[in-house]
């Protein structure tokens, strides 16, 4: 096979090690079955490969590393999304998918089936270091000032199996980018990476530490400035190193680097990790160019080669067909080279579950790959899919293949681009169902010349308090409250995960369900309203302040 | 109790076994037992005389003991023997032995079958990230094997 454009290329030593990871798997399920492993010491085992056990069943999480796979890795996912599950398969906001409905027998066989096409479902979940996002448009963005993939899978190789944190205070989130406009929240993870160039050449990285969302939601604040590339992971390997030393771990609520990070302070944190480097062997943690550059040999670059006349060619259909011009307007994204364009394919379908997809979907996008982006797929953090780079002049003949199978939405960054939690349709601790809700938005805000009417609108919605929807990081958020044994959702509004990050604040009183729809409704209307011209949603709120929006929300309550 | 040796150095057996507190007052001690929450540094006095430090695990899911181990090695130089003891598991052999661990006390139960943490020892051919262990690069990028 060639190398795939998008991710690292197995060779037979990352193959090995993948099968040996499932041996060790299956023998801890074995042990389980047989009654020396008890139920205690094998859940964080079976959790640090991707296994939970939810409501009605086991779900398998299988990762992937910085969002992006090849086409015939997406295939095989749609046959398990046939073979072993209900024929979907759900994207999440850490770029990964999850299979809903596993039967534990059948794990070690998914997971040799995932291993053929050099996939896993390693640390996709327990209390160590997690799969790494990293910007959904990397290597294509025309903002772009660092391609944050080979050290997004630097950091993958490093964190794998990691001999002193894989038993952490609890989980540990990385994300990584290389863009000024922060499309990864790099605020609100544990540890945020933003990537640009040095002066040598080489990348340098600004890193955030104890952001994250959960019941305490916190902004990530600034551990250095410029880290050299080759101490990259002796940086990293010192931050966690103080947190291993010192999370608490008596308590799972305040076990979050974000809770020492706030307890002891940025700048003693800062100066924990300082002494850490100062006693380390940093020529034994050097990230060297050389390991750099053979990471990234194992990256196929992308041939981008375009008629003349791509351009052209495209403005003329936009012209001539307003559908499309629509879709391109608001599910395109600026390439870095001028004959292509990025597509954002939405999984949010009006009226249907944010970030599912059938496994004839999941085929269809296959295949639309290969014709059409160097067989590259990527998954995006708001739940959605990436071409990363469509010739300009072909991108009509895609959104009509898309369409056919129901996923020509023009609706990304607009207000039907939800991203829900599972809620309690599949979740044991949550208050109110987010899917349901969810849909009846979407169907609320159908119309895609309304949604592009409204703008940059963004909606997260969670289930309870651990926040799995994001919904602090919503510019309107919903929090699902249990009153009296019914379902309620509590507003909030002014969050944002993008540059200049923020959490939202509570608007007013929970509302049922039907009334939280409406309540969206007149807040959107109140923003038309009153918006001054290009305003977003977010800037008609920074103006105003909250009043009149609490007003119109509760107007008729 | 039943020892397992992780490497290649010889599990000793010492009868005083004192608490980090206790160390300035016995001199007689060459063995010491670090509760997970004990800053590894507190031994930096008495390194000369210390020929074994036990890490004690409260259960296996507290990882403190594997940065205790990298301390030991990596800041205090410490070229003794580091036990594990306590509540751990054979899925943890080659983590122990990685950051430093010698020795473990097996467990009483089903976990402590020494094939199962053999086993445990020679699961993974390489790592993708260099440990306390003199190890040499299976290139490309990060990968590393045991260089003995
Ligand atoms: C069965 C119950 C649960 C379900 C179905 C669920 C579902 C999810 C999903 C689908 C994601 C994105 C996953 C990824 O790709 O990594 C997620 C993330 C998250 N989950 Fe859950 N979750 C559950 C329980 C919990 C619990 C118990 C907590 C906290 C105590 C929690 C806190 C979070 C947080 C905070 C995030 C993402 C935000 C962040 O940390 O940056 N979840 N969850
Ligand atoms: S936010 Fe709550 S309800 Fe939603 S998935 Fe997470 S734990 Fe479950």
């Amino acid at each position: 096979m060639s190398i795939p454009v998008g991710h690292y290329q197995y060779d037979r030593i990352d193959r090995d090690f993948l099968q040996a990871r499932i041996a060790e798997f299956e023998g801890q399920v074995q042990r389980r079955l047989d009654g020396t492993l008890s139920e205690d010491e094998f859940k964080p085992l079976r959790l640090m490969n991707g296994l939970y056990l939810q409501l009605h069943a086991y779900m398998l999480r299988v990762a992937i590393p910085y969002g992006i796979l090849d086409s015939r890795q997406l295939r095989k996912l749609g046959e398990i999304a046939r073979r072993y599950d209900r024929d979907y398969g759900h994207f999440t906001t850490r770029q990964n998918i999850q299979f809903n409905w596993i039967r534990l027998e059948d794990t070690p066989a998914i997971l040799r089936e995932l291993a053929e096409v050099d996939m896993h479902a390693i640390q996709t979940s327990g209390n160590c270091i997690r799969n790494v996002t990293a910007d959904e448009y990397a290597g294509a963005a025309a903002d772009e000032l660092v391609d944050p993939r080979v050290h997004a899978e630097i950091l993958r190789q490093w964190s794998t199996l990691h001999p002193e944190f894989t038993f952490l205070p609890r989980k540990f989130k990385i994300a990584i980018s290389g863009s000024p406009n922060d499309r990864v929240a790099a605020r609100f993870h544990d540890i945020g990476i933003l990537a640009r160039p040095g002066e040598d050449g080489a990348p340098v990285f600004r890193i955030f530490v104890g952001g994250g969302l959960g019941r305490t939601p916190v902004i990530g604040q600034e551990l250095f400035d410029s880290v050299r590339e080759e101490h990259l992971l002796a940086t990293l390997e010192a931050i966690l190193r103080v947190y291993n030393a010192h999370g608490r771990r008596d308590n799972i609520y305040k076990a979050r680097i974000k809770i020492l990070v706030q307890a002891i302070g940025v700048e003693a944190y800062r100066e924990a990790v300082e002494a850490e480097l100062a006693q380390m062997d940093l020529e034994r943690y050097r990230l060297t160019p050389e390991a750099v550059a053979a990471i990234q040999s194992r990256f196929a670059v992308p041939q981008l080669e375009a008629p003349a006349d791509a351009d052209a060619v495209l403005a003329q259909q936009r012209r001539d067909d307003p559908l499309f011009d629509r879709w391109v307007r608001s599910n395109t994204h600026v390439h870095r080279d001028p004959g292509h364009i990025i597509a954002t394919i939405s999984l949010k379908p009006a009226g249907g579950i944010p970030g599912d997809a059938t496994s004839a979907q999941i085929a269809r996008l296959a295949d639309l790959a290969d014709a059409y982006s160097f067989g590259e797929i990527r998954i995006t953090h708001l739940q959605n899919v990436v071409l990363g780079h469509v010739r300009k002049d072909r991108l009509r003949d895609l959104w009509m293949g898309l369409a056919e199978v129901g996923l020509a939405e023009a609706n990304i960054g607009l207000i039907g681009d939800i991203v829900a939690c599972p809620g309690l349709d599949y979740c044991a601790l949550a208050n109110a169902r987010s899917i349901p809700i969810a849909q009846k938005l979407g169907a609320r805000f159908a119309d895609t010349a309304l949604q592009a009417e409204i703008g940059a609108l963004r909606i997260n919605i969670s289930g309870c308090i651990n926040a799995c929807g994001h919904h602090h990081a919503g510019h309107i958020g919903l929090l699902g409250v249990d009153k009296r044994g019914e379902e309620f959702f509590q507003l909030t509004v002014g969050g944002r995960a993008e540059n200049g990050a923020a959490i939202g604040t509570i608007l007013g009183a929970a509302l049922p369900e039907d009334e939280t729809v409406d309540a969206i409704a007149r807040l959107v209307d109140c923003y038309l309203g009153r918006r001054e011209s290009g305003e977003t949603f977010l800037d008609t709120l920074t103006r105003l302040g909250h009043e009149p929006f609490r007003e119109a929300a509760y107007e008729t309550v | 109790m039943k020892l397992f040796e992780l490497g290649e150095r010889t599990a000793q057996v010492h009868d005083v076994l004192v608490t980090v507190a206790e160390l300035a007052e016995r001199d007689d001690a060459r063995a010491v037992l670090l509760e997970s929450a004990d800053d590894p540094a507190l031994l930096k006095p008495y390194l000369n005389r210390l020929e074994l430090v036990v890490l004690r695990f409260p259960i296996f899911r507290d990882g403190r003991g594997f940065t205790q181990a990298r301390e030991l090695r990596e800041y205090l130089r410490f070229s003794g023997e580091i036990r594990a003891e306590g509540h751990i598991l054979p899925d943890q052999a080659a983590f122990l032995r990685r950051c430093g661990v010698d020795s473990v006390v097996l467990p009483k139960d089903g976990n402590g079958d020494p094939a199962l943490w053999e086993k445990q020892l020679r699961q993974f051919p390489v790592a993708y990230q260099r440990s306390v262990l003199p190890e040499r690069s299976v290139g490309p990028g990060l990968r590393v094997e045991e260089a003995s």
